[in-house]
């Protein structure tokens, strides 16, 4: 049976075809759904959303040396967090197959940057596999988990945004009741101590030899040869489906689903029977580069963008001088950045600090980035999770010890605090910042599509379980005061800002009040409506962003079918021309 | 048919891009296409602007499409099908619902909203204008107005050979489907 399916889908599937028993992931752009879908496998498989990547990693890794084969799914700079288990797990091993997911964003759809990850198999000496398409997503999982346990080795399967959020059709499979491995003591294999370790990595070395003989025929890795054509093209991923859109059977490839260790000899073999051979690949030069350096002839990055994603207009410009005919037309097309959604929880917080002079506020990732946007305009910094708090300590200490009195708040939104806030939340009491930490708590993880979290009471695969408030860590880990404010009531959300501003003692604040967006709630029942003939068209509501409100035919509007009655403009508007309409 | 064809969906974040798409591939599947599409999730669903690509044929390599290679641009608001249009083949059919949807720098006044999107569209392009939201609403909900695009996508595309009501009745919640099959009507009359 074939069914359409996403990659993301697609790598669900194939995790639950492979016999996997335990998987982990942190939310992020564009692997979120990997762990959604994982719940449809709940029989079979256990999944969680961990507090952060670095947790997921090793609760998988964990559940590896216990016997299963497991899992983790992360987003791109996610593994930058999970960073430090897999540089040691590569030393020691599996037991059960590991398997660590990493979605790459080329293009910075949804991301801070745009890091290539495949240098991560590299540094960190693990095995590498890319799908390009969700079929390959799906089987190529299977043979990932053989050549984990094989080799004795963690494989990183590295897909991109067009591999996760694409849709194609997919075979699907029976699922292989793997079981588990049985679990021995072995201090020798999984205890990193350095005499371990040094005899670890004598182990990991000869390993990556054997994969590479591997790599040379694995069933991953095919050449497709077509005849009367002088061009050879080695290229993998989703850049493989570009290069055959373009190429046809103008061209042989060299298509590498298995890229790290590279198969040298089948390249060399490939290579030799062409005049001009090219080697395709999405953002850097990873597979070109170890190709020059094995001394064979290939052309690359000379001709193919090292920035952002491919698609095979690019390819067929870069490699053809083919221009596709384009036209344009005249008139103004004007920007459509994202915004918050109208009654979005945070808009009353960036609100009242966009109005607060010789303030700095520091940022983090999240919907609430959207503060730092036109016309809020309430941000100063958004770096990378977690330095909301942290990158706040350090310009408020910056600013202390150089004798200025700018007053800074470091931001993170709920899933953020639990992900990596904590530990910059105990670093500005320990170490006396003077700063304002603010939690915007609007009970979900708002960005990536509303998973839940610690603080939200329910796990992934929906049991009801704790939920952590933020003001309890707070005020456990020693604020003296953690102020809880709703974050739409404008005037107490200006007093305990002023409040934070003034006090000598350490000061938390913790907005909260719901996503708007959350399913479970009910349904609004109010809504705020324009009176034409009050309105002074002072234009202050428009200060809030909220996308409901615009000026039609020289007055103040609001579109009904967006508001949500947050009361927010109402609260701006000095002339009462704002009204509340609806049950109340 | 042995050329691939390419559809792009634009529109504004919440206008029901997605679920069209899905009845889209839906059909294209049940008469035996190869079809692959591709989606932008995340920032841009916070109220930016939004696409979805589908491509079928016989045998479809790349989900995404480049600049001038969209047999069909469905714009479900106006200015965004002027964003896109570069993405249309210059023989290409543009089809471009009359309804706007002011963007934050037009909703504070930094910026107007263009005036001649239609005019401009028409001068260069096949254009196929429709005022969906006023069907939508004529037919009895707002929310229709995707389908009834779909109704003048269909149209477009020459796909009539395809049970489109009965994909509707396969795809959507048994208590929205006649609705929408009046919707899907009254954009393939439109
Ligand atoms: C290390 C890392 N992991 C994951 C992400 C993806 N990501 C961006 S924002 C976000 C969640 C933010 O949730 P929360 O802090 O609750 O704020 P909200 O969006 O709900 O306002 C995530 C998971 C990321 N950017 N970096
Ligand atoms: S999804 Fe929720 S938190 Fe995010 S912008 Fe919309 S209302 Fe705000
Ligand atoms: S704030 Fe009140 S008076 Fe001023 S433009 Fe808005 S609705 Fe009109
Ligand atoms: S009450 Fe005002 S600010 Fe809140 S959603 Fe409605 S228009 Fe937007």
């Amino acid at each position: 049976m074939k069914k359409l399916m996403s990659g993301n889908e697609a790598i669900a599937r194939g995790a639950y075809e492979a016999g996997v028993t335990v998987a982990a992931a942190y939310p992020g752009t564009p692997s979120t759904e990997i762990l959604e879908n994982m719940v449809d496998y709940k029989e079979h498989i256990y999944s969680e959303w961990a507090p952060n990547e670095k947790v997921a990693c090793e609760v998988a890794i964990g559940a590896s040396i216990a016997g299963s084969r497991s899992l983790a799914a992360m987003k791109h700079v996610g593994v930058n967090v999970a960073a430090d288990p897999i540089f040691t797990y590569t030393y020691l091993g599996v037991n059960g197959g590991f398997v660590l997911v990493t979605a790459d964003d080329p293009s910075m759809h949804s991301s801070q940057n745009e890091q290539d990850n495949r240098y991560y198999a590299k540094f960190a000496k693990m095995a590498l596999i890319e799908p390009s398409d969700s079929q390959e997503a799906k089987d190529f999982l299977k043979e990932a988990y053989k050549v984990s346990e094989q080799y004795d080795i963690p494989v990183l399967y590295r897909v991109t945004t067009r591999v996760c959020h694409s849709k194609s059709l997919v075979e699907l499979g029976e699922r292989e009741e793997f079981g588990f491995k049985p679990y021995v003591k072995r201090v020798d294999k999984f205890v990193a101590t350095p005499a371990n370790a040094k005899i670890a990595h004598g182990k990991l070395e000869a390993k990556l030899k054997a994969l590479e003989e591997y790599a040379n025929s694995s069933p991953l890795n095919t050449a497709e040869y077509n005849e009367n054509t002088n061009i050879g093209i080695i290229t993998a991923s989703v850049a493989y489906q570009y290069v055959k859109e373009v190429f046809g059977e103008k061209a042989s490839y060299l298509k590498l689903g298995f890229t790290y260790p590279l198969p040298m000899d089948m390249i060399r073999e490939f290579a030799s029977k062409f005049e001009t051979v090219y080697v395709v690949e999405e953002l850097e030069p990873f597979m070109e580069e170890q190709i020059k350096a094995a001394g064979i002839k290939v052309i690359g990055k000379e001709l193919i963008p090292n920035m952002y994603e491919l698609n095979p207009d690019i390819v067929a410009k870069a490699l053809l001088g083919i221009e596709t005919a384009t036209k344009t037309v005249d008139t103004d097309v004007v920007a459509r950045p994202p915004v918050l959604c109208p009654g979005c929880p945070h808009r009353g917080f960036f609100y009242t600090m966009s109005k607060k002079k010789n303030t700095v506020v520091a940022g983090d990732i999240g919907c609430y980035t959207l503060g730092g946007t036109e016309p809020l305009n309430a941000l100063d910094s958004v770096i990378c999770m977690g330095a909301g708090f942290s990158a706040a300590m350090g310009m408020a200490k910056s600013f202390e010890v150089t004798g200025r009195d700018t007053k800074v708040f470091g931001v993170v939104g709920d899933s953020t605090f639990f992900h990596s806030g904590i530990t910059g939340a105990i670093d500005i009491v320990y170490n006396k910042g003077k700063m304002v930490p603010v939690v915007l708590d609007n009970s979900i993880t708002g960005m990536t599509g509303h998973q839940e979290n610690p603080g939200t009471g329910k796990t992934l695969m929906g049991e009801d379980t704790i939920s952590l408030d933020p003001v309890d860590v707070l005020k456990a880990i020693g604020y003296k005061t953690v102020a809880v404010v709703d974050p739409c009531d404008l005037t107490a959300m200006n007093n305990v800002v002023d409040e934070a501003m003034n006090a000598t003692e350490p000061y938390a604040i913790v907005t909260k009040r719901p996503c708007v967006l959350i399913k479970t709630l009910p349904p609004f029942k109010t809504k705020c409506e324009v009176v034409s003939d009050k309105c002074k068209k002072c234009k202050m509501c428009l200060k809030v962003g909220c996308p409901a409100i615009s000026f039609k035919n020289g007055v103040s509007h609001i579109d009904q079918s967006m508001c949500v009655g947050c009361d927010v403009c109402m609260q701006v508007c000095k002339f009462d021309a704002i009204v509340k309409v609806g049950e109340q | 048919m042995k050329e691939t064809k390419n559809i792009l969906l634009v529109g504004v974040g919440g206008q029901g891009i997605i679920l069209v798409s899905k009845v889209l591939i839906a059909g294209l599947m049940k008469a035996g296409y190869d079809v692959k599409m591709s989606e932008v999730h995340g920032m841009a669903q916070r109220g930016g602007s939004v696409t979805t690509q589908v491509r079928f044929g016989e045998k479809v390599y790349s989900s995404i499409i480049g600049k001038g290679q969209a047999d069909l641009l469905v714009s479900f608001e106006k200015m965004e099908a002027a964003r896109w249009i570069e993405y249309l083949k210059p023989e290409g059919t543009v089809v471009v619902n009359n309804y706007e949807i002011p963007s934050m720098p037009i909703a504070t006044m930094k910026a107007e909203y263009p005036q001649n999107v239609l005019e401009a569209l028409a001068k260069e392009f096949k254009t196929v204008t429709l005022d969906a939201g006023q069907a939508a609403i004529e037919i009895g909900n707002i929310r229709t107005q995707n389908i009834v695009l779909f109704g003048a996508l269909v149209k477009a595309l020459g796909l009539n050979d395809i049970d489109w009501v009965e994909i509707l009745k396969e795809n959507l919640p048994a208590k929205m489907v006649d609705i929408n099959i009046k919707a899907f009507q009254k954009g393939m009359e439109l």
